[in-house]
């Protein structure tokens, strides 16, 4: 019983936490018979009907909203795991000449927000082709590009590095493998773990981004989700049933990760590690 | 070839290509571009010295916006550090429930931002939920979004919302490191609720007080997709901070030295958080 005001406490502020999109899922839910401004406001639709959904899924291209995300936030992860493990490790592993003015260059981006460097960024993207006005696969790779690496993931994997006993390397040397072998075959394997952190991390990222694809993109069909839902709301202007279940709808895909994945958020053990 | 003492730099050029291309570069161009003048011919820029930062200085839009970044960082800062702390300290205890209160909590931190601004854009309707709730009190009807006296904490109390679960988590692994003992001890002295973690909690976890301060006010500099999606930065500017003002004189006025030299401030500003939270509290993630 003594417990019992912590209770009432967590209730209350996990009920503050998800009453947003209840409330977002009520009005989703509610037929045009039913006043959506009424006071006393009602949590449960009086006139209940799906057709908002349907409605904005005839008139909105979610799956291909979802494909474009898929893309990006797939690329973005791919190309994270691969540069970061492969910068990691010769941070962790190897002896070289400027290796301490690597190691501070790469914690300098750190410091460097995208916010405050956007402008150019996007000048370079266009200098590059990278947009999708030249065509749709340029679009991708200049989405993606941009956030390709970051010194968390780096850090990460040479952290992951550091930790794996030398003899490991050295069974590897005597059985006649060069530094890319070594690398490949004994070293990645030991890091899958944080391998599987930094994707999930990533992905989230990738997945919420909404800044530099509302810069970059010209093409409805290249929207990604966030550009796309934010769309809604010029396109359906003040249908809240329409911009209500558009909403839950693209949220649907990431509750799915968030909970199949739930463990890697909330277990506290990959403290820090959604971006900064 | 990968045995030589070319090794090291294979297997870090395709890393340095990208944060040369899309970080160094980019940041050494901010800098120059605060210098430039595109008024006259956006194609054909022409040097302008320092009146890029002159123009900003001489500019009362650019001191509301500092202003406006300010308050964010005095309203969410103190509140993302202190109040998920609290929660923390609640849920770790041993209680039943405790994996899905966090899903709970931390279920905002997942979320699009979009969405997340979209739905509180709908619970702040002028005959919003919010506004009955306001009513039913016997007050008068707010204009969350729509007075510049409270647009800018309409949106802040979004990013609080957005950040709780996020500082949580942080905390919860901090709290873990605390050894049992102390608390037993505590028992054994008969300290309530409150002397027990003044006296062991918060001194124990101040290192991760700190880093929550620190993160959450970076982040709290870079604020954008909130202010886009409720209040474009309106109404009069109430709720326009630095990031959205680079934007809106970038993107939408292509005033790209003045948004440059703003976005040099903003470099100063954040780099100094970054360094005091790099040097002081993250030396042991990067092994400093």
């Amino acid at each position: 019983m003594k417990k019992l005001p912590t209770h009432l406490i967590l209730i209350f502020v996990s009920l503050l936490s998800i009453f947003p999109f209840i409330w977002l899922i009520s009005t989703s839910l509610k037929g045009n018979s039913e006043n959506i401004f009424a006071y006393p406001p009602q949590i449960i639709p009086t006139d209940f009907t799906w057709a908002n959904y349907t409605g904005v899924w005839d008139k909105v291209n979610f799956i291909g909203y979802f494909i474009n995300s898929m893309i990006v936030a797939g690329g973005t992860v791919l190309l994270n795991l691969i540069l970061s493990a492969m910068a990691g490790y010769p941070l962790a592993r190897m002896e070289f000449k400027g290796k301490k003015v690597t190691f501070f260059a790469i914690l300098a981006t750190i410091m460097i927000p995208f916010q405050a460097i956007m402008l150019p960024v996007y000048l370079i993207t266009l200098k590059l082709h990278l947009v999708d006005s030249v065509n749709n696969f340029a679009g991708f790779i200049g989405l993606i590009m941009p956030f390709a690496v970051s010194a968390f993931g780096i850090f990460l994997m040479r952290q992951a590095f550091l930790g794996i006993p030398k003899e490991m390397e050295e069974a590897g040397i005597v059985d006649g493998c060069n530094a890319f072998q070594i690398f490949w075959k004994i070293l990645l394997p030991m890091v899958k773990p944080s391998l599987a952190v930094l994707a999930i991390f990533t992905f989230i990222g990738s997945w919420g981004e909404f800044l530099w694809p509302s810069i970059v993109l010209t093409k409805e069909a290249m929207y990604t989700l966030p550009v796309g839902v934010n769309n809604l709301q010029g396109m359906f202007s003040s249908n809240w049933r329409f911009i209500a279940a558009g909403s839950i709808l693209s949220t649907i895909p990431i509750l799915i990760f968030f909970l199949a994945m739930q463990r890697y958020f909330i277990s506290g053990e990959n403290e820090g590690a959604v971006k900064g | 070839m990968y045995n030589s003492k070319y090794a090291p730099y294979l297997f870090l050029l395709p890393a340095g290509i990208i944060l040369a291309v899309f970080f160094f570069l980019p940041f050494f161009q901010t800098v120059w571009l605060s210098f430039l003048d595109y008024s006259a011919d956006i194609y054909n820029p022409a040097f302008a010295g320092f009146d890029n930062y002159i123009n900003l200085f001489k500019n009362p839009v650019f001191y509301k916006v500092l202003w406006n970044t300010f308050i964010y960082l005095f309203v969410a800062v103190p509140i993302l550090a202190i109040f998920p702390l609290f929660l923390a300290v609640l849920i770790n205890q041993k209680i039943r429930g405790v994996t899905l209160y966090k899903i709970l909590i931390y279920l905002p931190v997942i979320v699009s931002i979009v969405v997340a601004a979209i739905a509180f854009k709908w619970l702040y309707a002028d005959q919003g939920i919010l506004n009955y709730v306001v009513t039913s009190l016997g007050f008068n009807s707010i204009g969350w979004l729509t007075d510049p006296k409270y647009a800018l904490y309409s949106v802040i109390i979004v990013t609080i919302w957005k950040g709780i679960g996020y500082y949580m988590i942080i905390y919860l692994a901090a709290l873990m490191s605390v050894p049992n003992e102390l608390y037993e001890a505590c028992d054994i002295d008969g300290a309530n609720f409150l002397t027990k973690h003044l006296t062991v909690t918060i001194p124990h976890i101040m290192p991760t007080i700190a880093l929550v301060t620190t993160i959450s006010a970076i982040s709290a500099m870079k604020v954008f997709a909130e202010i886009y999606v409720m209040t474009k930065g309106g109404p009069l500017n109430s709720s326009k901070t630095i990031v959205y003002y680079i934007y809106e004189r970038a993107f939408e006025n292509l005033d790209l030295g003045f948004a440059s030299a703003m976005a040099v401030v903003l470099l100063v500003i954040v780099m100094i958080f970054s360094l005091i939270n790099i040097f002081c509290f993250e030396r042991n993630k990067y092994q400093l």
